[in-house]
């Protein structure tokens, strides 16, 4: 197997990884959040706006987590530095 | 497929080129300007009648000084232009998504970084403001000036996050689009297109939000001491 072909595929192979390992820790946490947060509303129907602008403020951060892998991923995949030397 | 539209080049005169990002940044910003001109040119009193597009752009602007106000407390009327004005920019580029052969600016990694730049120089710019050079600057040395490399360390990354956060989300937008026009054409881009408004519309006010959340911590912290 030749440098390119390695490449290549530890490339495709750990931009697949990322974004599945990478999904898996956000997704939990926000599940939880969210759950904690519909529980808060349902006891505290009164405080449900600092409830969810507290709770939106909380998912944009845990959702950054998961775009990251995702921006990672999009740049092994088409953007790949490595790749692009070596075929150069 | 793209991957931002800056590698769109539309024009260009010897070295001089220009991209999709520029073009559309432009035409997004004259768009704004002229809007804002024509639609608070003869603005109603308290008593009388609104026109309909008085009340549109009333609903946003109460709506934005409410979120404000829980935030900032009364004083934050202040910040109310440059929220407003990220707000309507990021909101805008996303929803003229729908206009065929529009590029969202927000795609470009060039462009959220520099919306991330203003929001980095407004929370010194306003905590300054609030609690004068010393005042404001000070907090970096507390509880140690050990940890000033810390401050600066995570006042960096999450202005970095803000910007990485909005492109990926309006990039990944785009994308999918791509990808399924290639995959399953005709109907089911569709509905991901759908989803890609959404999102550029949640991923506006959570932009707008967190700097808001940035500039309240810089100016709460100097009132609390």
């Amino acid at each position: 197997m030749d440098k390119t072909t390695l490449i290549g595929m530890a490339s495709i192979v750990m931009a697949a990884l990322c974004m599945a390992i990478g999904a898996i820790g956000p997704a939990l946490g926000e599940g939880k959040a969210i759950a904690q947060a519909l529980s808060a509303i349902a006891q505290q129907p009164d405080a449900s706006s600092t409830i969810s602008l507290t709770l939106l403020i909380g998912l944009a951060m845990l959702e950054s987590i998961a775009i990251y892998c995702f921006v990672i991923a999009i740049v092994l995949i088409f953007a790949n530095p490595f790749w692009n030397f070596m075929v150069r | 497929m793209h991957l931002t539209p800056d590698h769109i080049v539309v024009a260009r005169w010897g070295f001089a080129h220009i991209n999709a990002t520029i073009l559309c940044t432009w035409i997004l910003m004259g768009l704004l300007v002229i809007c804002s001109r024509l639609l608070t040119r003869h603005l109603a009193g308290p008593e009388a009648p609104r026109s309909r597009w008085q009340n549109a752009v009333e609903v946003i602007v109460v709506m934005l000084r409410t979120q404000i106000r829980t935030l900032c407390g009364e004083k934050g009327d202040v910040y109310l232009p440059f929220i407003g004005s990220l707000l309507v920019f990021i909101g805008g580029s996303s929803l003229l998504e729908v206009v065929p052969g529009w590029h969202a600016p927000t795609a470009s990694l060039s462009t959220t970084a520099a919306l991330a730049f203003l929001v980095g120089v407004a929370v010194p710019f306003f905590g300054v403001l609030s609690q004068g050079f010393i005042g404001y600057f000070r907090h970096y040395l507390k509880p140690s000036a050990i940890m000033l490399p810390l401050h600066l360390v995570s006042e960096t990354s999450r202005n970095l996050a803000l910007a990485v956060r909005l492109f990926g989300n309006i990039m990944s937008g785009a994308m999918i689009a791509g990808m399924l026009l290639a995959i399953a054409p005709f109907f089911f881009p569709i509905p991901m297109q759908v989803l890609a408004l959404l999102t550029g519309a949640i991923q506006a006010y959570v932009f707008a939000l967190l700097a808001t959340v940035y500039i309240a911590a810089a100016v709460k912290r100097g009132q609390e001491e």
